[in-house]
């Protein structure tokens, strides 16, 4: 109880003075213009949150179909292709993209469309293993730290900030290093980079939602601090992580791509997004498709991620 | 010819189940020289009206029809480029909010003077002594010193001054005054409105002025021009519509408005300590006890703040206490302390047991204080911030039972079912989310929520003050009959003396985190021997009108 009691007294004092100041009435324009006439129907949280989606814009709708076909592909990835990803045809080397090959073909024969497809499956569940180290890590420091505060909260987010001062891609190849080559290791690589902004986030939610008047009137209607973490800031604070946890799927895909291409994730010749673009390289003056093709998937379902990630923002607001 | 004349004015907003009329075929004329208001509750569409006139609607507002004249020229159907060059120059606003609505990070001198540099005012010295000249004028202490102070070190009440001197620069004929004191203290929105009155007896400018506050039309305006439901009501001389509503929707609000109620004081109710036999047993009427609070605010480089200074008070069982001040008079502190949200410095807090024998909760900590919730709640004054959004109106209502394992689940939600049964809302509401209910209903959950663990002492932080007056009244009311059914104990913090009056039995005046005086709300509000409550009480907006 001590340790909140400076914050708890400042976060009141705060909140008295822009009590004070703000006076009683809100923006009387929005007022006027969200004022209901009778009152509204009773809703379940997902039926109004559909409601409050209108018609989706058409490019959250193919942002979704984007992710859902990649999910498809590392789901089950030989309705899409009949092609085999490892074993190739030397005599059909080198292809450009034809209705046979849609991407063409690399040195060896393969049909780099399969090897796309294939690939789906080793840069998604990175990509996931990846967030997911982030989002627990990173969430429980920053909840911790948020909801403790004290000395307890300068010391964690000290070390968040060291963390923060490493360049991402430095932190992951060190950690490699430590755990050794790999997809799932790669994967937990580029995970511990993003804890850092994980607890930041989780942290200032926390903070936020603690000041309220709510939380405050739960501790007054006899809550304990566990019970109030639970039952109110946890689930008023999680929104926000949640759409840095899909954004962070998209640049996960990118960082695992970066760390396969460089040659620390997946062994060859396993179909990874990464690697396949690294592979190409060396043919770019005279086949083009095996860098830019690949390229362009990963930059697709990327940006779908992040257009996805950005409509949960929305949605908090 | 009329300074503003405004024909059948519609407005739509852009919802989202599609466009929604919010004002539907308003007219309202202002004559030279005279103050018209624009009354009505919130969702009466008054702002928009305002707004509309000068083509400053927010996002997704529309004009859909009728017309306004200023000054005899028709400018409905001018552009934003056209508008640019009536607003300012003929027609000024003086905006509601003077914290958000200066740039904190320009000195006000700058900003005041930009008005005058797009009005076309040229060269830098002229337009800082005009600037000057506005400030005084508007009645700031040392303008050339105020002009380099940023927005953050004036007061509420100065800001707001800035504002008017931005709106009266180019000497418009009409002001449009946007619920300009609705965030400031009484005695500093006395002093507003007395300014904004100067200005149109010396420069004879026309004021239209929007407002929620009855009394405040009621002293200010010649002609008042009620909307309910983005319609006229009624509209007419002031004088007239005040004594003689002719529309039952302004007799409503007149006899809400606690400004204009005449009704008498409440008097210490014998009938709970007499009846109670355990309670004039106990040989101690008092409910709560406080003695010698303080409570100072560490503040950084300088001196500790004292927000709560040598604070003294007494409540019986059953009453109303009422803590008035303004805005850092250490009411709501002192609110605080007793409900042991902070910790006093110094000073005892004693409230009164089951059997009602005192004991010091001052000194209280952790599991203790969560045992005090039990005899004592709090309910806060913004209905929107005090629930939480992503519970159900029954989570929220049985949370305090929840919390001390009290009955089971079913047991919990009956409990819930008949309290909010008891502070009258429709039992619908209990699966409902908070979002989709209306301030006062919202207050209705906030109180109920606060009796669910049965506390003898209830202390209402500015309870009713974001409030509509006429769910003001119902909640009043609320208050009142739980006070008589239940035996509670209120302390009620507040700043509007109006209501106050209606429903505390004692009150506390407080300045600058000391008590001035106690009394009987009857003995305080008839014979104040104290300069500071005659000064509030000359403050409160629509006295005169009940004195005539």
């Amino acid at each position: 109880m001590s340790t909140q009691t400076s914050e708890r007294v400042d976060a009141a004092t705060a909140a008295i003075a822009a009590d004070e100041a703000s006076g009683t009435v809100l923006d009387p324009v929005a007022r006027d213009a969200g004022a209901l006439d009778g009152q509204p129907t009773r809703r379940s949280n997902v039926a109004r949150l559909f409601a409050q989606g209108r018609r989706p814009s058409w490019t959250l709708v193919v942002a979704i179909a984007v992710i859902v076909v990649a999910v498809l592909w590392a789901a089950a990835p030989w309705l899409f292709t009949s092609y085999d990803p490892i074993d190739g045809v030397p005599a059909q080397k080198l292809l450009p993209p034809s209705a046979e090959h849609w991407f063409g073909t690399d040195a060896i024969g393969r049909d780099l469309y399969a090897r796309v497809v294939y690939g789906a499956i080793h840069s998604l569940s990175g990509a996931l293993i990846a967030v997911t180290v982030g989002l627990a890590a990173g969430t429980l420091l920053g909840v911790v730290a948020g909801s403790v505060g004290g000395w307890l909260d300068d010391v964690l987010m000290r070390v968040v900030d060291v963390l923060l001062s490493i360049p991402g891609l430095l932190l992951s190849l060190s950690v490699i290093i430590l755990l050794g080559f790999g997809t799932v290791n790669a994967a937990i690589a580029v995970g511990i980079g993003s804890v850092a902004s994980f607890a930041r986030l989780s942290r200032s939610e926390v903070v936020r939602v603690r000041r309220t008047d709510y939380v405050e009137a739960a501790f007054g209607s006899g809550g304990s601090f566990a019970s109030v973490l639970r039952r109110h800031v946890l689930p008023n604070s999680l929104t926000a992580v949640v759409g840095l946890a899909a954004l962070q799927f998209g640049g996960a895909i990118l960082a695992i791509s970066t760390l396969g291409f460089l040659g620390y994730g997946a062994p060859p010749p396993t179909p990874e997004w990464g690697l396949l673009i690294a592979e190409g390289r060396n043919y770019v003056a005279t086949a083009w498709w095996l860098t830019t093709l690949p390229g362009l998937v990963v930059l697709v379902v990327v940006l779908s991620a992040n257009r996805i990630s950005q409509s949960i923002g929305r949605g908090t607001r | 010819m009329s300074v503003l004349e405004v024909q059948d004015l519609r407005v739509s907003y852009q919802t989202r189940a599609g466009r929604r009329e919010v004002v539907h075929g308003v007219d309202v004329t202002v004559e030279e020289g005279e103050v018209v208001a624009l009354v009505g509750e919130s969702g009466s569409g008054k702002s928009t009206t305002a707004h509309a006139l000068i083509g400053l609607l927010a996002e997704g507002g529309r004009v859909d029809g009728g017309s306004v004249a200023l000054g005899g020229v028709d400018i409905t159907d001018w552009d934003q480029k056209r508008l640019r060059s009536v607003r300012g120059a003929q027609v000024g606003l003086v905006p509601q909010d003077p914290v958000s609505s200066l740039d904190p990070v320009r000195p006000v001198g700058v900003q005041v003077g930009e008005i005058l540099r797009v009005h076309g005012v040229r060269g830098s010295a002229a337009r800082r002594g005009r600037v000057l000249e506005l400030l005084e004028r508007v009645g700031l202490d040392d303008p050339a010193l105020r002009a380099r102070q940023y927005p953050h070190e004036l007061s509420g009440g100065m800001r707001q001054r800035v504002l008017i001197a931005t709106a009266i620069a180019l000497r418009p004929r009409l002001i449009i005054a946007d619920e300009p004191t609705s965030a400031l203290d009484a005695t500093v929105q006395r002093r507003i409105l007395d300014l904004i009155d100067d200005l149109r007896r010396e420069e004879g400018t026309s004021v239209l002025l929007v407002t929620h506050d009855l009394g405040v039309a009621a002293d200010r305006a010649q002609r008042l021009v009620v909307l309910n439901h983005g319609r006229v009501v009624e509209q007419g001389p002031s004088a007239g519509i005040l004594s003689s509503p002719a529309d039952p929707y302004t007799r409503q609000l007149l006899a809400d408005a606690p400004a204009l109620a005449t009704e008498g004081f409440r008097r210490p109710a014998p009938p709970l300590f007499i009846r109670d036999a355990a309670a004039a047993a106990a040989e101690n009427p008092y409910a709560i006890v406080a003695e010698g609070l303080v409570k100072e605010f560490a503040v950084r480089g300088r001196e500790a703040f004292r927000a709560v200074d040598d604070v003294s008070f007494q409540v019986r069982r059953g009453t109303t206490h009422a803590l008035v001040g303004e805005s850092g008079s250490g009411k709501t502190t002192t609110a605080r302390l007793v409900t042991r949200f902070l910790q006093p410095d110094a000073g005892r807090i004693e409230l009164a047991d089951a059997s009602g024998a005192l004991a010091d909760i001052a000194g209280l900590r952790s599991d203790g204080l969560r045992q005090l919730r039990r005899r004592i709640q709090l309910v806060y004054q913004n209905p929107f911030s005090s629930l939480d959004p992503r519970q159900s109106v029954a989570q929220i209502v049985a949370e305090p039972l929840h919390n001390f394992r009290e009955g089971t689940r079913a047991d919990r939600h009956a409990r819930a079912a008949e309290l909010i049964d008891r502070v009258a809302l429709p039992a619908d509401v209990l699966e409902r989310s908070p979002r989709e209910l209306s301030g006062g209903q919202r207050q209705r959950v906030a109180i109920a929520r606060a009796l669910a663990i049965r506390p003898d002492v209830v202390v209402l932080d500015e309870a009713v003050s974001a409030l509509d007056v006429t769910v003001q009244a119902r909640i009043l009311e609320l208050l009142e009959s739980l006070q008589q059914e239940l035996g509670l104990t209120y302390l009620f913090i507040s700043h509007d003396l109006a209501v106050v009056r209606r429903i505390s039995h004692t009150v506390s005046v407080m300045r600058r985190g000391r008590v001035v005086e106690t009394g009987s709300t009857e003995d305080l509000f008839s014979a104040p021997t104290h300069e500071y409550t005659r000064e509030l009480l000359a403050a409160v907006p629509g006295r005169s009108e009940v004195a005539a």
